[in-house]
């Protein structure tokens, strides 16, 4: 790990690139390299930790093996992105922000994924589901439950 | 790929890219923009290079792959050249029968044709299809033949000439001049001059400058930047070039949103493929001015939209606004002069050059001059972008280009401007779309997202959404934008669960202009518009939500009822099947019921009812409290 902040600058403006770059390999930020980044770019650890904390990208727990992400942007909550949410809420048994205990799937919202046309949109992982309905949400969840 | 050293170059260099293009007998353009991707694009693209590949026909047609196409409702589509026959909605097994009937037999599919649903005509041509025909697609045009990721496909269309023309023909007052003289105005949502912008950047004297393209467009519904960015990224870069040129600056930084992979991974690519050649760096096309570019990720915070948040973040640091001025023409990123324009007007610049203020100042309207790309979404026939001149009445966007509202519904409201913005009722779709004219109407023009919405949409339901939206996003640094849109959502919360009381409304309004008026940035200063829009055109909305606790739109949860009715059910158990909570009681080919106290209101039963059918109703009010009293008494006799 401490290759990939050595190969940052001294300097706080890489700190946003580099949480994004721990966020991608751990898929979290480890609390305890806080300090090291400290040391690295030479700023204080309570400015890292207000930082990663106010950016959503950013989290400081282990996330679940398939995120579940719904957009909730304009164009989808006409369309019923909220149902959709609490669908998965009921299904997963866990609320927005949260994961299931057995780890393998997060619950998040995003405000707009800029797909309005087909939506409302669910994406998990990396594949988009599209024009998603109350009804569709369980293929959704067999999909992966069967892989897990 | 050589570097370029003189301006000649670039012009031979096109010459050789067109002179030395296969004599391909055909070309397949596949829309592949994130929705296209999303809808399975890939998997269009994939099959046709199987299916050519069978046929051996690699060498003779062409698969392009591009950006966005605008109709994003009919993804994934294609389009065939040279006689740009339009395919929707294609499906992989779709593909042989096109190779076999379109490209080998030139005879046109019917039902992969657009079929226009006012007239039922079939339309093959995509340029004959209104949704397209009725735009005047400036920007947007070139997304159809451009492979975002091949700087050729740029340059074979005079790419970089107005870079070329600026460098060695204009000085830098000269191009100022030019961006002033074309009214070209911010197309982020205040509407500044771009020029006057540019002049007071320029007239600061500092060794260091820096110009930024914001492509943080975070506004939900809006999205003509990432299309911009991932379908011809090369304009946007040749429009920051010639602006670092005019302004003195060295280096730019281009701040996309994380919600955007594809745009983030396009315009790495295009930079990197500029610099190659030499359109980028030092000494550029042999000139003496030199400039370079970064790509900045966001981290998902709509805050850094804001001009001082953004730089805040570029900088390392949380995306807090600061208090303007200085502004960041004075001082900006580092504490040095800063210009900050989003994408869609940094690629505007080129075609300014090229074609000439005068040419470019004939479109739009005295105040607002040239095309925007609106994204046309919601309860709408057909979903995407639309590029239209500036001054264009509402109801063409609406009803020429969009085809109309949804499944024939009633139209309501258009929101415009995404949370900063506001709704305009139906009876004002005569507005001309430009900067002053929405102001006058209480919403803004902002980025560009205008989402319809028809009588099914509660206008209480969608304040209280956008606020909630700008409340989550607030940063919390000055008070009123952090406590007060809380305490408005929280009002307007209350109102949609049927919790209103009398004087709520004149709380909200009294509210919302404190808001307003002590925000410190523009998110704080506009969140409140929503409220306020819908408050001035849909007061009756709230009344009935507060007095009746009826919403007439019949969305708010809270507010109303579903109920099977006796007379249409033909028990089929499919409603019953797919409630979740097990809700509705009944056997085969007898009356389901649904039980008022078990029902969460999720609609899976109406989702579900065959539409011939149609049995199950949703009520609010007066006809919700009479079934629930029935449902009462029934309760007790049992």
């Amino acid at each position: 790990m401490e290759k990939v902040i050595d190969e940052f600058d001294k300097d706080q403006r890489e700190l946003i690139h580099l949480l994004h770059e721990i966020q991608k390999q751990f898929g979290y930020i480890p609390a305890h390299m806080i300090s090291q980044i400290s040391r690295q770019l030479k700023i204080s650890e309570s400015e890292i930790f207000g930082v990663l904390t106010f950016y959503k990208a950013f989290t400081l727990e282990p996330r679940g093996k398939y995120v579940i992400t719904v957009c909730l942007g304009t164009a989808c909550h006409v369309r019923g992105g909220p149902r959709i949410v609490d669908e998965l809420e009921r299904k997963l048994s866990i609320k927005v922000g949260q994961t299931t205990a057995d780890k393998n799937f997060s619950l998040e919202t995003v405000n707009c994924l800029g797909c309005c046309a087909i939506g409302p949109v669910v994406v998990v992982n990396e594949k988009y589901y599209s024009h998603v309905t109350m009804n569709k949400v369980d293929a959704i969840l067999k999909e992966y439950k069967a892989y897990v | 790929m050589k570097k370029i050293n003189r301006p000649e170059q670039l012009a031979e260099w096109k010459q050789r890219i067109i002179s030395n293009r296969f004599p391909y007998k055909k070309i397949i353009v596949v829309s592949s923009g994130t929705c296209g991707q999303a809808s399975g694009s890939l998997q269009i693209i994939e099959a046709l290079e199987r299916e050519l590949e069978k046929r051996k026909l690699e060498d003779t047609i062409e698969i392009k792959i591009t950006g966005c196409h605008g109709f994003c409702e009919l993804e994934p589509n294609i389009v065939i050249y040279p006689e740009g026959i339009f395919y929707k909605m294609l499906k992989p097994e779709d593909i042989p029968n096109v190779i076999e009937e379109t490209i080998l037999k030139n005879k046109i599919i019917p039902s992969l044709v657009y079929e226009d649903p006012k007239t039922d005509c079939k339309i093959s041509n995509q340029k004959e299809i209104p949704f397209y025909k009725k735009q005047m697609r400036l920007l947007s045009e070139n997304n159809f033949i451009i492979n975002p990721t091949e700087i050729q496909d740029y340059i074979a269309l005079d790419g970089y000439n107005a870079l070329a023309k600026v460098l060695f023909n204009m000085t830098s007052e000269e191009v100022i001049d030019e961006v002033t003289a074309s009214g070209l105005r911010g197309r982020g949502g205040a509407g500044f001059f771009t020029g006057k912008k540019w002049e007071i950047c320029r007239r600061v004297n500092s060794g260091v400058k820096y110009i930024i393209c914001n492509a943080d467009e975070g506004d939900p519904g809006a999205y003509m930047d990432r299309s911009l960015l991932e379908g011809n990224p090369h304009s946007v870069i040749e429009g920051m070039i010639i602006g670092a040129y005019a302004i003195g600056a060295s280096e730019g930084f281009i701040y996309v949103r994380m919600e955007y992979p594809l745009a983030v991974k396009h315009i790495t690519i295009a930079l990197e493929q500029a610099k190659k050649v030499g359109l980028l760096g030092k000494s550029i096309l042999g000139s003496e001015f030199r400039f370079y570019i970064h790509v900045i990720e966001g981290a998902g915070a709509f805050v850094s939209g804001e001009e001082t948040s953004l730089m805040a973040s570029i900088e390392g640091r949380r995306a807090f606004p600061r208090q303007r001025p200085p502004f960041p023409a004075q001082e900006g990123l580092w504490g040095k002069p800063t210009n900050i324009n989003n994408v869609e007007t940094w690629a505007n610049i080129p075609y300014i050059i090229n074609k000439g203020a005068d040419w470019y100042s004939q479109i739009g309207t005295k105040k607002s001059k040239g095309t925007k790309i609106f994204s046309l979404v919601g309860k709408i026939n057909n979903t995407g972008l639309v590029e239209v001149p500036m001054g264009i009445k509402l109801k063409n966007i609406i009803y020429d280009i969009g085809g109309g509202v949804k499944n024939n519904k009633k139209f309501k409201a258009i929101q415009t401007g995404g949370p900063s913005g506001g709704c305009i009722p139906a009876d004002m779709l005569d507005l001309p779309v430009d900067y002053d004219s929405l102001a006058k109407a209480g919403s803004i023009m902002g980025s560009g997202g205008m989402i319809v919405m028809d009588e099914d949409t509660c206008m209480v339901d969608i304040a209280q959404y956008f606020l909630s939206f700008t409340q989550e996003e607030s940063c919390g640094k000055c008070v009123p934008c952090r406590v007060g849109t809380r305490q408005l959502v929280e009002i307007l919360t209350r109102i949609t669960k049927g919790e209103g009381e009398e004087g709520d409304i004149e709380k909200l309004e009294n509210l919302a202009k404190t808001v307003k008026k002590g925000s410190l940035c523009g998110l704080g200063q506009t969140a409140p518009n929503p409220v306020l829009t819908t408050l001035r055109y849909f007061k009756d909305e709230y009344e009935a939500h507060i007095r009746e606790k009826s919403c007439l739109a019949l969305a708010c949860k809270d507010l109303i009822i579903y109920y099977i009715e006796p007379d249409k059910c033909v028990g089929c158990l499919l409603c019953l099947k797919n409630c979740p909570v097990e809700a509705i009681s009944g056997k085969k080919k007898e009356i389901h019921v649904i039980d008022q106290e078990l029902c969460i209101k999720c609609g899976a039963c109406l989702e579900v009812c065959p539409p011939k059918v149609a049995a199950v109703s949703k009520y609010t009010g007066k006809k919700r409290d009479r079934i629930l009293k029935k449902d009462l008494k029934q309760r007790a006799k049992e």
